[in-house]
Protein backbone atom coordinates (compact mmCIF):
# COMPACT_ATOMS: atom_id res chain seq x y z
CA UNK A 1 0.00 0.00 0.00
CA UNK A 2 2.79 1.92 -0.86
CA UNK A 3 2.31 4.67 -3.58
CA UNK A 4 -1.96 5.65 -3.53
CA UNK A 5 -1.93 8.20 -6.55
CA UNK A 6 -5.01 10.63 -5.41
CA UNK A 7 -7.16 10.70 -8.50
CA UNK A 8 -7.03 14.65 -9.61
CA UNK A 9 -10.27 16.33 -9.40
CA UNK A 10 -12.07 16.28 -12.51
CA UNK A 11 -10.87 12.70 -13.65
CA UNK A 12 -13.27 10.02 -13.84
CA UNK A 13 -14.65 8.15 -10.98
CA UNK A 14 -13.71 4.94 -11.91
CA UNK A 15 -10.01 5.45 -12.21
CA UNK A 16 -8.48 3.22 -9.91
CA UNK A 17 -5.85 3.43 -7.54
CA UNK A 18 -3.73 0.05 -7.13
CA UNK A 19 -1.16 -0.46 -4.42
CA UNK A 20 2.03 -0.96 -5.59
CA UNK A 21 3.92 0.31 -8.12
CA UNK A 22 4.00 -2.50 -11.35
CA UNK A 23 7.58 -3.79 -11.41
CA UNK A 24 9.33 -2.18 -14.51
CA UNK A 25 10.52 -4.77 -16.91
CA UNK A 26 14.32 -5.35 -16.86
CA UNK A 27 16.34 -2.90 -19.19
CA UNK A 28 18.08 -4.93 -22.40
CA UNK A 29 15.35 -7.86 -22.32
CA UNK A 30 14.04 -6.82 -25.86
CA UNK A 31 17.46 -8.24 -27.47
CA UNK A 32 17.55 -10.59 -24.75
CA UNK A 33 14.28 -12.45 -25.96
CA UNK A 34 15.06 -11.61 -29.77
CA UNK A 35 18.51 -14.29 -29.18
CA UNK A 36 15.65 -16.24 -27.93
CA UNK A 37 13.02 -16.07 -30.56
CA UNK A 38 15.86 -17.17 -33.35
CA UNK A 39 16.62 -20.34 -31.04
CA UNK A 40 12.79 -20.75 -31.52
CA UNK A 41 12.18 -19.79 -35.32
CA UNK A 42 15.05 -22.13 -36.82
CA UNK A 43 14.56 -24.86 -34.19
CA UNK A 44 11.06 -24.62 -35.80
CA UNK A 45 11.72 -23.91 -38.98
CA UNK A 46 13.41 -27.14 -39.72
CA UNK A 47 10.90 -29.28 -38.41
CA UNK A 48 8.75 -27.84 -40.95
CA UNK A 49 8.74 -30.44 -43.76
CA UNK A 50 7.19 -28.40 -46.17
CA UNK A 51 9.50 -25.22 -45.61
CA UNK A 52 12.47 -26.85 -45.62
CA UNK A 53 11.83 -28.15 -49.36
CA UNK A 54 10.16 -25.11 -50.95
CA UNK A 55 12.58 -22.69 -49.28
CA UNK A 56 15.48 -24.44 -48.19
CA UNK A 57 16.40 -27.41 -50.76
CA UNK A 58 14.50 -25.73 -53.59
CA UNK A 59 17.08 -23.78 -55.01
CA UNK A 60 19.66 -26.56 -54.10
CA UNK A 61 17.45 -28.89 -55.96
CA UNK A 62 17.51 -26.44 -59.30
CA UNK A 63 21.23 -25.82 -59.12
CA UNK A 64 21.74 -29.71 -59.29
CA UNK A 65 19.40 -30.18 -61.68
CA UNK A 66 20.63 -27.50 -64.22
CA UNK A 67 24.27 -28.50 -63.73
CA UNK A 68 23.47 -32.46 -64.58
CA UNK A 69 21.31 -31.68 -67.01
CA UNK A 70 23.52 -28.50 -69.02
CA UNK A 71 26.62 -30.57 -67.91
CA UNK A 72 27.74 -30.92 -71.32
CA UNK A 73 27.41 -27.71 -72.29
CA UNK A 74 30.11 -24.54 -72.55
CA UNK A 75 28.75 -21.21 -70.95
CA UNK A 76 31.08 -19.38 -72.50
CA UNK A 77 35.26 -19.12 -71.60
CA UNK A 78 36.75 -16.96 -68.45
CA UNK A 79 39.82 -14.95 -69.45
CA UNK A 80 42.28 -18.11 -69.40
CA UNK A 81 40.01 -19.53 -71.75
CA UNK A 82 38.52 -22.44 -69.82
CA UNK A 83 34.69 -23.44 -70.20
CA UNK A 84 32.29 -21.83 -67.60
CA UNK A 85 30.56 -24.60 -66.47
CA UNK A 86 26.68 -24.91 -66.10
CA UNK A 87 27.27 -25.22 -61.74
CA UNK A 88 29.18 -22.02 -61.95
CA UNK A 89 26.62 -20.23 -64.13
CA UNK A 90 23.57 -21.26 -62.30
CA UNK A 91 25.40 -20.54 -58.94
CA UNK A 92 25.05 -17.06 -58.50
CA UNK A 93 21.22 -16.72 -59.89
CA UNK A 94 20.32 -19.71 -57.36
CA UNK A 95 21.77 -17.96 -54.21
CA UNK A 96 20.18 -14.86 -55.24
CA UNK A 97 16.99 -17.28 -55.82
CA UNK A 98 17.80 -18.39 -52.18
CA UNK A 99 17.73 -15.15 -50.77
CA UNK A 100 13.94 -14.58 -52.20
CA UNK A 101 12.81 -17.68 -51.16
CA UNK A 102 14.84 -17.64 -47.83
CA UNK A 103 13.75 -14.39 -46.66
CA UNK A 104 10.37 -13.20 -48.90
CA UNK A 105 8.78 -16.31 -50.04
CA UNK A 106 9.68 -17.93 -46.33
CA UNK A 107 8.72 -15.22 -44.03
CA UNK A 108 5.57 -13.68 -46.06
CA UNK A 109 4.14 -17.51 -45.63
CA UNK A 110 5.06 -17.64 -42.47
CA UNK A 111 3.83 -14.60 -41.02
CA UNK A 112 0.93 -14.58 -42.26
CA UNK A 113 0.36 -18.40 -41.00
CA UNK A 114 1.17 -17.50 -37.35
CA UNK A 115 -1.29 -14.51 -38.05
CA UNK A 116 -4.75 -16.51 -39.06
CA UNK A 117 -3.78 -19.18 -36.82
CA UNK A 118 -3.56 -17.42 -33.49
CA UNK A 119 0.00 -17.39 -32.72
CA UNK A 120 0.65 -13.06 -33.17
CA UNK A 121 -2.82 -12.77 -31.34
CA UNK A 122 -1.02 -15.21 -28.30
CA UNK A 123 1.72 -12.99 -28.75
CA UNK A 124 0.20 -9.86 -28.72
CA UNK A 125 -1.26 -11.03 -24.96
CA UNK A 126 2.12 -11.12 -23.80
CA UNK A 127 4.78 -8.59 -23.31
CA UNK A 128 7.39 -9.97 -25.80
CA UNK A 129 8.20 -7.18 -27.41
CA UNK A 130 7.70 -6.90 -31.55
CA UNK A 131 10.60 -5.72 -32.13
CA UNK A 132 11.98 -9.40 -30.25
CA UNK A 133 9.55 -11.18 -33.02
CA UNK A 134 11.15 -8.99 -35.50
CA UNK A 135 14.53 -9.92 -34.91
CA UNK A 136 13.75 -13.95 -34.42
CA UNK A 137 12.64 -13.63 -37.69
CA UNK A 138 15.17 -11.97 -39.21
CA UNK A 139 17.78 -14.18 -37.02
CA UNK A 140 15.60 -17.31 -39.08
CA UNK A 141 16.27 -16.06 -41.98
CA UNK A 142 19.90 -15.13 -41.91
CA UNK A 143 20.90 -18.70 -40.14
CA UNK A 144 19.14 -20.61 -43.06
CA UNK A 145 19.85 -18.26 -45.97
CA UNK A 146 23.72 -18.94 -44.56
CA UNK A 147 23.25 -22.34 -44.30
CA UNK A 148 21.69 -22.62 -47.67
CA UNK A 149 24.47 -20.44 -49.00
CA UNK A 150 27.12 -22.72 -47.92
CA UNK A 151 25.17 -25.64 -49.11
CA UNK A 152 24.74 -24.49 -52.54
CA UNK A 153 28.73 -23.31 -52.77
CA UNK A 154 29.40 -26.76 -51.62
CA UNK A 155 27.64 -28.71 -54.27
CA UNK A 156 28.63 -26.07 -56.84
CA UNK A 157 32.27 -25.86 -55.84
CA UNK A 158 32.75 -30.10 -54.86
CA UNK A 159 30.43 -32.01 -56.56
CA UNK A 160 30.41 -29.94 -59.47
CA UNK A 161 33.67 -28.89 -59.39
CA UNK A 162 32.51 -25.06 -60.33
CA UNK A 163 35.57 -22.76 -59.71
CA UNK A 164 35.08 -20.52 -56.64
CA UNK A 165 36.47 -16.58 -56.44
CA UNK A 166 40.08 -17.10 -54.15
CA UNK A 167 40.32 -13.08 -53.93
CA UNK A 168 39.44 -11.97 -50.80
CA UNK A 169 37.88 -8.52 -52.09
CA UNK A 170 35.34 -11.01 -54.57
CA UNK A 171 33.88 -12.79 -50.88
CA UNK A 172 33.80 -9.16 -49.27
CA UNK A 173 31.60 -8.62 -52.21
CA UNK A 174 29.70 -11.97 -51.73
CA UNK A 175 29.06 -10.65 -47.36
CA UNK A 176 27.67 -7.13 -47.96
CA UNK A 177 25.55 -8.21 -50.75
CA UNK A 178 24.08 -11.38 -49.14
CA UNK A 179 23.61 -9.21 -46.06
CA UNK A 180 21.93 -6.71 -47.89
CA UNK A 181 19.75 -9.20 -49.78
CA UNK A 182 19.24 -10.98 -46.87
CA UNK A 183 17.92 -8.27 -44.72
CA UNK A 184 15.99 -6.47 -47.57
CA UNK A 185 13.97 -9.78 -48.48
CA UNK A 186 13.29 -10.40 -44.41
CA UNK A 187 12.05 -7.43 -44.35
CA UNK A 188 10.20 -7.28 -47.46
CA UNK A 189 8.70 -10.84 -46.01
CA UNK A 190 7.58 -8.83 -43.18
CA UNK A 191 5.90 -6.21 -44.97
CA UNK A 192 4.42 -9.03 -47.52
CA UNK A 193 3.01 -11.01 -44.72
CA UNK A 194 -0.29 -8.58 -44.31
CA UNK A 195 -1.21 -9.47 -48.06
CA UNK A 196 -3.03 -12.53 -47.93
CA UNK A 197 -6.03 -12.40 -46.30
CA UNK A 198 -5.51 -15.74 -44.84
CA UNK A 199 -3.07 -18.46 -43.47
CA UNK A 200 -4.62 -20.86 -46.43
CA UNK A 201 -4.25 -18.30 -49.26
CA UNK A 202 -1.26 -17.01 -48.29
CA UNK A 203 0.82 -19.59 -50.46
CA UNK A 204 -1.43 -18.70 -53.46
CA UNK A 205 -0.89 -14.95 -53.19
CA UNK A 206 3.02 -15.29 -52.40
CA UNK A 207 4.46 -18.21 -54.41
CA UNK A 208 3.81 -16.07 -57.72
CA UNK A 209 4.89 -13.33 -56.78
CA UNK A 210 8.39 -15.04 -56.28
CA UNK A 211 7.83 -17.26 -59.00
CA UNK A 212 7.67 -14.35 -61.47
CA UNK A 213 9.96 -11.78 -59.70
CA UNK A 214 12.52 -14.93 -60.29
CA UNK A 215 11.65 -15.51 -64.21
CA UNK A 216 12.08 -12.07 -65.03
CA UNK A 217 14.99 -11.11 -62.66
CA UNK A 218 17.61 -13.62 -64.51
CA UNK A 219 17.43 -16.71 -62.10
CA UNK A 220 16.17 -19.34 -64.18
CA UNK A 221 16.14 -17.16 -67.54
CA UNK A 222 19.49 -15.63 -68.67
CA UNK A 223 19.21 -11.80 -67.78
CA UNK A 224 21.01 -10.88 -70.88
CA UNK A 225 18.90 -12.57 -73.40
CA UNK A 226 15.63 -10.78 -72.28
CA UNK A 227 14.08 -7.96 -74.21
CA UNK A 228 15.78 -4.80 -72.90
CA UNK A 229 11.62 -3.69 -71.52
CA UNK A 230 11.70 -6.43 -69.40
CA UNK A 231 15.21 -5.73 -68.32
CA UNK A 232 14.26 -2.52 -67.62
CA UNK A 233 10.89 -3.40 -65.55
CA UNK A 234 12.88 -5.76 -63.24
CA UNK A 235 15.27 -3.38 -62.57
CA UNK A 236 12.78 -2.02 -60.76
CA UNK A 237 12.64 -5.00 -57.99
CA UNK A 238 15.77 -6.31 -55.84
CA UNK A 239 16.08 -9.49 -56.78
CA UNK A 240 17.54 -8.60 -60.15
CA UNK A 241 20.30 -6.05 -58.46
CA UNK A 242 21.37 -9.46 -56.33
CA UNK A 243 21.57 -11.69 -59.07
CA UNK A 244 24.12 -9.44 -60.45
CA UNK A 245 25.81 -8.57 -57.75
CA UNK A 246 26.18 -12.23 -57.16
CA UNK A 247 27.22 -13.22 -60.84
CA UNK A 248 29.92 -10.22 -60.10
CA UNK A 249 31.56 -12.67 -57.67
CA UNK A 250 30.95 -16.14 -59.11
CA UNK A 251 30.87 -15.25 -63.22
CA UNK A 252 34.70 -14.44 -64.54
CA UNK A 253 35.14 -10.46 -66.06
CA UNK A 254 34.35 -11.97 -69.72
CA UNK A 255 30.69 -11.77 -68.12
CA UNK A 256 30.55 -8.30 -67.06
CA UNK A 257 29.94 -7.11 -70.82
CA UNK A 258 26.60 -8.57 -70.95
CA UNK A 259 25.09 -7.06 -68.10
CA UNK A 260 23.10 -3.95 -69.00
CA UNK A 261 25.34 -0.86 -69.08
CA UNK A 262 28.30 -3.48 -69.89
CA UNK A 263 29.35 -3.34 -66.04
CA UNK A 264 28.75 -4.89 -62.80
CA UNK A 265 27.35 -1.30 -61.11
CA UNK A 266 27.35 -2.67 -57.64
CA UNK A 267 26.62 0.45 -56.49
CA UNK A 268 23.41 0.23 -58.27
CA UNK A 269 23.26 -3.44 -56.40
CA UNK A 270 23.72 -1.26 -52.92
CA UNK A 271 21.09 1.80 -53.90
CA UNK A 272 18.01 -0.17 -55.39
CA UNK A 273 18.49 -2.83 -52.92
CA UNK A 274 19.07 -0.16 -49.82
CA UNK A 275 15.50 1.84 -51.18
CA UNK A 276 13.75 -1.51 -50.82
CA UNK A 277 15.19 -2.02 -47.96
CA UNK A 278 14.40 1.38 -46.09
CA UNK A 279 10.78 1.46 -47.97
CA UNK A 280 10.29 -2.30 -46.16
CA UNK A 281 11.52 -0.98 -42.99
CA UNK A 282 8.95 1.89 -43.05
CA UNK A 283 6.27 -0.26 -44.57
CA UNK A 284 6.82 -2.87 -41.58
CA UNK A 285 7.13 0.00 -39.13
CA UNK A 286 3.20 1.35 -39.82
CA UNK A 287 1.84 -1.74 -41.01
CA UNK A 288 2.82 -4.55 -38.41
CA UNK A 289 -0.24 -5.27 -36.31
CA UNK A 290 -0.47 -8.87 -33.85
CA UNK A 291 -3.65 -8.83 -34.94
CA UNK A 292 -6.65 -6.99 -37.64
CA UNK A 293 -7.84 -4.88 -34.58
CA UNK A 294 -12.47 -5.53 -35.14
CA UNK A 295 -12.09 -8.25 -37.96
CA UNK B 1 -18.09 4.82 -5.96
CA UNK B 2 -14.22 4.78 -5.87
CA UNK B 3 -13.04 1.34 -4.81
CA UNK B 4 -9.62 0.82 -4.63
CA UNK B 5 -9.62 -2.72 -4.62
CA UNK B 6 -10.81 -2.97 -8.18
CA UNK B 7 -8.84 -5.19 -10.72
CA UNK B 8 -10.98 -4.48 -13.44
CA UNK B 9 -13.39 -1.51 -13.34
CA UNK B 10 -15.83 -1.61 -16.23
CA UNK B 11 -18.47 1.28 -16.75
CA UNK B 12 -20.97 2.05 -19.34
CA UNK B 13 -19.04 -0.09 -21.78
CA UNK B 14 -20.17 -0.12 -25.82
CA UNK B 15 -18.94 -1.63 -28.35
CA UNK B 16 -21.06 -0.96 -31.65
CA UNK B 17 -20.32 -2.58 -35.17
CA UNK B 18 -22.19 -0.40 -37.57
CA UNK B 19 -25.48 0.01 -36.24
CA UNK B 20 -25.28 -3.18 -34.16
CA UNK B 21 -24.50 -3.25 -30.66
CA UNK B 22 -22.57 -6.15 -29.51
CA UNK B 23 -21.95 -4.59 -26.34
CA UNK B 24 -24.88 -1.41 -24.84
CA UNK B 25 -23.74 -0.15 -21.81
CA UNK B 26 -21.82 -2.89 -19.06
CA UNK B 27 -20.78 -1.74 -16.20
CA UNK B 28 -18.54 -3.91 -13.49
CA UNK B 29 -16.27 -4.46 -10.71
CA UNK B 30 -13.72 -7.04 -10.45
CA UNK B 31 -11.91 -7.34 -6.64
CA UNK B 32 -8.48 -8.60 -5.74
CA UNK B 33 -8.66 -11.74 -5.50
CA UNK B 34 -11.71 -12.43 -6.38
CA UNK B 35 -13.26 -15.11 -9.12
CA UNK B 36 -15.96 -13.28 -11.51
CA UNK B 37 -18.02 -14.69 -13.82
CA UNK B 38 -19.30 -13.43 -17.44
CA UNK B 39 -22.35 -15.77 -18.78
CA UNK B 40 -24.40 -15.49 -21.66
CA UNK B 41 -25.75 -17.20 -24.39
CA UNK B 42 -23.16 -17.34 -27.53
CA UNK B 43 -23.18 -13.98 -29.28
CA UNK B 44 -23.83 -12.25 -26.32
CA UNK B 45 -21.20 -10.49 -25.64
CA UNK B 46 -19.17 -12.08 -23.26
CA UNK B 47 -15.82 -12.46 -25.41
CA UNK B 48 -15.91 -9.38 -26.98
CA UNK B 49 -16.23 -7.70 -23.37
CA UNK B 50 -12.87 -10.09 -22.54
CA UNK B 51 -11.54 -8.62 -25.57
CA UNK B 52 -11.76 -5.31 -25.11
CA UNK B 53 -10.63 -5.86 -21.48
CA UNK B 54 -7.03 -7.58 -22.68
CA UNK B 55 -6.66 -4.31 -25.01
CA UNK B 56 -7.37 -6.73 -28.31
CA UNK B 57 -10.74 -4.73 -29.19
CA UNK B 58 -11.45 -1.22 -29.07
CA UNK B 59 -14.53 0.26 -26.94
CA UNK B 60 -16.60 2.37 -29.17
CA UNK B 61 -18.12 4.10 -25.91
CA UNK B 62 -17.75 4.20 -22.15
CA UNK B 63 -14.61 3.20 -19.44
CA UNK B 64 -12.42 0.49 -18.84
CA UNK B 65 -9.47 0.06 -16.45
CA UNK B 66 -7.30 -3.50 -16.25
CA UNK B 67 -5.10 -2.87 -13.70
CA UNK B 68 -5.62 0.64 -13.13
CA UNK B 69 -5.09 0.76 -17.04
CA UNK B 70 -6.98 1.89 -20.19
CA UNK B 71 -6.34 -1.57 -21.75
CA UNK B 72 -6.63 0.80 -25.21
CA UNK B 73 -3.11 1.75 -23.48
CA UNK B 74 -2.07 -1.25 -22.22
CA UNK B 75 2.35 -1.54 -22.63
CA UNK B 76 4.53 -4.30 -22.43
CA UNK B 77 4.89 -4.02 -18.42
CA UNK B 78 1.24 -4.35 -18.05
CA UNK B 79 0.88 -7.20 -19.76
CA UNK B 80 3.22 -9.04 -17.90
CA UNK B 81 1.00 -8.62 -14.86
CA UNK B 82 -1.90 -10.82 -16.83
CA UNK B 83 -2.66 -14.09 -18.11
CA UNK B 84 -4.98 -14.56 -20.77
CA UNK B 85 -6.48 -17.91 -21.86
CA UNK B 86 -8.10 -16.83 -25.53
CA UNK B 87 -11.06 -18.72 -26.60
CA UNK B 88 -9.92 -20.13 -29.96
CA UNK B 89 -6.18 -21.52 -31.12
CA UNK B 90 -4.74 -23.20 -33.32
CA UNK B 91 -0.99 -22.87 -33.84
CA UNK B 92 0.93 -25.63 -35.80
CA UNK B 93 2.79 -26.54 -32.49
CA UNK B 94 6.16 -27.98 -33.79
CA UNK B 95 7.59 -27.80 -30.35
CA UNK B 96 7.49 -29.39 -27.46
CA UNK B 97 4.99 -28.84 -24.40
CA UNK B 98 7.94 -28.37 -22.06
CA UNK B 99 9.78 -25.91 -24.98
CA UNK B 100 6.91 -24.13 -25.41
CA UNK B 101 6.50 -22.97 -21.53
CA UNK B 102 9.78 -22.01 -21.08
CA UNK B 103 9.95 -19.96 -24.28
CA UNK B 104 7.14 -18.50 -23.22
CA UNK B 105 8.30 -18.21 -19.16
CA UNK B 106 10.98 -16.08 -20.59
CA UNK B 107 8.77 -13.32 -21.68
CA UNK B 108 8.11 -12.78 -17.85
CA UNK B 109 9.88 -10.67 -15.25
CA UNK B 110 8.91 -13.73 -12.62
CA UNK B 111 7.26 -17.01 -14.14
CA UNK B 112 6.25 -19.71 -12.28
CA UNK B 113 8.77 -23.01 -12.46
CA UNK B 114 7.63 -24.87 -16.47
CA UNK B 115 7.79 -28.12 -14.08
CA UNK B 116 5.18 -27.36 -11.43
CA UNK B 117 2.64 -25.69 -14.41
CA UNK B 118 2.96 -28.73 -16.60
CA UNK B 119 2.10 -31.21 -13.39
CA UNK B 120 -0.48 -28.49 -12.49
CA UNK B 121 -2.26 -28.86 -15.82
CA UNK B 122 -1.65 -32.10 -15.47
CA UNK B 123 0.26 -32.80 -18.27
CA UNK B 124 3.50 -34.45 -16.79
CA UNK B 125 3.45 -37.35 -18.84
CA UNK B 126 3.55 -35.01 -22.25
CA UNK B 127 5.89 -32.62 -21.48
CA UNK B 128 7.89 -33.67 -24.21
CA UNK B 129 5.71 -34.41 -26.88
CA UNK B 130 4.90 -32.49 -29.56
CA UNK B 131 2.02 -30.23 -29.48
CA UNK B 132 0.43 -31.02 -32.18
CA UNK B 133 0.64 -34.38 -31.27
CA UNK B 134 -1.53 -33.41 -28.63
CA UNK B 135 -5.86 -33.89 -28.74
CA UNK B 136 -7.70 -31.31 -28.39
CA UNK B 137 -8.29 -31.17 -24.61
CA UNK B 138 -4.83 -31.64 -24.43
CA UNK B 139 -4.05 -28.90 -26.28
CA UNK B 140 -6.26 -26.38 -24.41
CA UNK B 141 -4.15 -27.26 -20.97
CA UNK B 142 -1.19 -26.13 -22.51
CA UNK B 143 -3.33 -22.60 -23.40
CA UNK B 144 -4.38 -22.47 -19.87
CA UNK B 145 -0.69 -23.26 -18.66
CA UNK B 146 0.88 -20.73 -20.91
CA UNK B 147 -1.93 -18.43 -19.45
CA UNK B 148 -0.49 -18.61 -16.07
CA UNK B 149 3.38 -19.31 -16.40
CA UNK B 150 3.49 -15.83 -16.11
CA UNK B 151 2.61 -15.59 -12.50
CA UNK B 152 -0.36 -13.29 -13.63
CA UNK B 153 -1.93 -10.66 -10.96
CA UNK B 154 -5.22 -10.75 -13.28
CA UNK B 155 -6.16 -13.98 -15.55
CA UNK B 156 -8.52 -13.55 -18.18
CA UNK B 157 -10.04 -17.89 -19.00
CA UNK B 158 -12.41 -17.42 -22.24
CA UNK B 159 -14.12 -20.64 -22.17
CA UNK B 160 -11.26 -22.59 -20.86
CA UNK B 161 -12.53 -25.73 -20.66
CA UNK B 162 -13.73 -26.45 -24.05
CA UNK B 163 -13.17 -30.03 -24.85
CA UNK B 164 -12.19 -31.15 -21.72
CA UNK B 165 -13.15 -34.16 -20.05
CA UNK B 166 -15.05 -34.62 -16.34
CA UNK B 167 -12.29 -35.64 -15.19
CA UNK B 168 -10.04 -33.09 -16.39
CA UNK B 169 -12.57 -30.80 -15.72
CA UNK B 170 -11.98 -31.06 -12.28
CA UNK B 171 -8.44 -31.25 -12.09
CA UNK B 172 -8.76 -27.91 -13.68
CA UNK B 173 -11.28 -26.69 -10.86
CA UNK B 174 -8.53 -27.65 -8.22
CA UNK B 175 -5.95 -25.57 -10.16
CA UNK B 176 -8.08 -22.49 -10.25
CA UNK B 177 -9.12 -22.66 -6.48
CA UNK B 178 -4.92 -22.91 -6.05
CA UNK B 179 -4.79 -19.68 -8.35
CA UNK B 180 -7.12 -18.09 -6.06
CA UNK B 181 -5.87 -19.36 -2.77
CA UNK B 182 -2.79 -17.28 -3.69
CA UNK B 183 -4.59 -14.39 -4.42
CA UNK B 184 -4.84 -14.01 -8.64
CA UNK B 185 -8.10 -12.32 -9.59
CA UNK B 186 -9.80 -13.93 -12.62
CA UNK B 187 -11.88 -13.20 -14.77
CA UNK B 188 -13.73 -16.35 -16.80
CA UNK B 189 -16.16 -16.72 -19.17
CA UNK B 190 -18.15 -20.19 -19.76
CA UNK B 191 -21.14 -22.33 -20.66
CA UNK B 192 -21.13 -24.82 -18.40
CA UNK B 193 -22.92 -23.09 -15.29
CA UNK B 194 -21.64 -26.01 -12.76
CA UNK B 195 -18.28 -24.55 -13.47
CA UNK B 196 -19.04 -21.19 -12.62
CA UNK B 197 -21.28 -22.16 -9.71
CA UNK B 198 -17.78 -23.88 -8.23
CA UNK B 199 -15.36 -21.30 -9.21
CA UNK B 200 -16.93 -18.19 -9.01
CA UNK B 201 -17.36 -15.46 -6.20
CA UNK B 202 -19.64 -13.64 -8.46
CA UNK B 203 -21.06 -13.87 -11.67
CA UNK B 204 -22.38 -11.30 -13.89
CA UNK B 205 -25.26 -12.57 -16.79
CA UNK B 206 -24.86 -11.04 -20.12
CA UNK B 207 -27.45 -11.36 -22.88
CA UNK B 208 -28.31 -9.32 -26.13
CA UNK B 209 -24.91 -7.05 -25.04
CA UNK B 210 -26.64 -5.62 -21.59
CA UNK B 211 -25.76 -7.04 -17.70
CA UNK B 212 -29.17 -8.56 -17.54
CA UNK B 213 -28.17 -9.14 -13.42
CA UNK B 214 -25.10 -9.06 -11.67
CA UNK B 215 -24.04 -10.58 -7.60
CA UNK B 216 -22.62 -13.41 -6.04
CA UNK B 217 -23.55 -17.08 -7.57
CA UNK B 218 -26.11 -17.49 -3.85
CA UNK B 219 -28.12 -14.45 -4.90
CA UNK B 220 -28.33 -13.95 -8.50
CA UNK B 221 -31.82 -13.57 -10.01
CA UNK B 222 -32.92 -12.52 -6.35
CA UNK B 223 -34.87 -14.60 -3.62
CA UNK B 224 -37.80 -14.97 -6.00
CA UNK B 225 -35.88 -17.19 -8.27
CA UNK B 226 -34.42 -18.87 -5.48
CA UNK B 227 -37.98 -20.34 -4.21
CA UNK B 228 -38.07 -24.19 -4.03
CA UNK B 229 -39.66 -26.11 -6.44
CA UNK B 230 -42.14 -29.15 -5.31
CA UNK B 231 -42.78 -31.71 -8.04
CA UNK B 232 -44.99 -34.98 -7.80
CA UNK B 233 -47.43 -37.39 -10.06
CA UNK B 234 -51.13 -37.71 -9.30
CA UNK B 235 -52.90 -40.13 -11.04
CA UNK B 236 -50.14 -40.04 -14.11
CA UNK B 237 -50.47 -36.32 -14.20
CA UNK B 238 -47.48 -33.77 -13.32
CA UNK B 239 -47.97 -31.21 -10.77
CA UNK B 240 -45.65 -28.60 -9.85
CA UNK B 241 -45.72 -25.66 -6.86
CA UNK B 242 -43.52 -22.88 -6.31
CA UNK B 243 -43.32 -22.37 -2.26
CA UNK B 244 -40.87 -20.93 0.39
CA UNK B 245 -42.52 -23.68 2.60
CA UNK B 246 -42.00 -27.12 0.35
CA UNK B 247 -42.30 -28.97 3.44
CA UNK B 248 -45.45 -28.00 4.65
CA UNK B 249 -46.84 -28.34 1.04
CA UNK B 250 -45.67 -32.15 1.42
CA UNK B 251 -47.41 -32.36 4.68
CA UNK B 252 -50.65 -30.87 3.10
CA UNK B 253 -50.42 -33.73 0.56
CA UNK B 254 -49.77 -36.56 2.85
CA UNK B 255 -52.67 -35.65 5.13
CA UNK B 256 -54.75 -36.00 1.59
CA UNK B 257 -54.24 -39.37 2.15
CA UNK B 258 -51.41 -41.11 0.03
CA UNK B 259 -48.16 -41.13 -0.69
CA UNK B 260 -47.18 -38.86 -3.96
CA UNK B 261 -45.75 -40.53 -6.75
CA UNK B 262 -42.27 -38.73 -8.08
CA UNK B 263 -42.29 -36.74 -4.82
CA UNK B 264 -39.30 -34.08 -6.00
CA UNK B 265 -38.53 -30.60 -3.65
CA UNK B 266 -35.87 -28.79 -5.98
CA UNK B 267 -33.74 -26.24 -5.01
CA UNK B 268 -33.25 -24.41 -8.40
CA UNK B 269 -29.82 -24.53 -9.25
CA UNK B 270 -27.47 -21.58 -10.89
CA UNK B 271 -28.23 -23.06 -14.46
CA UNK B 272 -32.37 -22.72 -13.29
CA UNK B 273 -31.55 -19.50 -12.50
CA UNK B 274 -29.57 -18.44 -15.59
CA UNK B 275 -31.88 -19.82 -17.95
CA UNK B 276 -35.32 -17.98 -16.35
CA UNK B 277 -33.01 -14.72 -16.32
CA UNK B 278 -31.90 -15.18 -19.79
CA UNK B 279 -35.38 -15.99 -21.02
CA UNK B 280 -36.70 -13.03 -19.37
CA UNK B 281 -34.68 -11.38 -21.03
CA UNK B 282 -35.80 -12.56 -24.09
CA UNK B 283 -39.16 -12.44 -23.54
CA UNK B 284 -38.98 -8.96 -22.90
CA UNK B 285 -36.79 -8.00 -25.63
CA UNK B 286 -39.94 -9.69 -28.25
CA UNK B 287 -42.62 -7.43 -25.89
CA UNK B 288 -41.11 -4.26 -26.90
Amino acid sequence: MSTAHTARPGTSAVRQTLPGTPPALPAGRTVRLGASRIAYEVKTYFRQGDSVFFTFLFPVVFLLIFSVAFGDQSFGKDADGNDVTAAQFYLPAMLSAGLLLSGMQNLAIDIATERSDGTLKRFGGTPLPVLSYFIGKFGQVFVTGLAQAILLLLVAGVAFGAKLPTEASAWGTFAWVFVLGVSTFAVLGIALSALPRSGKSATAVIIPIALILQFISGVYLNFSQLPEWLQNFASIFPLKWMAQGMRSVFLPSTYEGLEPGGAWNLGGVALVTGIWLVAGLIVCRFTFRWIRKDS
Amino acid sequence: MTDSDAVVSVRDLRKTYGNLAAIDGVSFDIHRGETFALLGPNGAGKSTTIEILEGYRDRTGGEAFVLGIDPTHGDLAWKARLGMVLQSTGESGNVTVSEQLTHFAGFYPNPRSVTEVIAAVGLEGKAKTMIRKLSGGQRRRVDVALGIIGRPELLFLDEPTTGFDPEARRHFWDLINLLKSEGTTILLTTHYLDEAAQLSDRAGIIAGGRLVDIGSIDELGGAEARVPIVRWRDNGVKQETRTPTPGAVVADLMRAGREPDDLQIIRPSLEDIYLELVARYEEKERVA
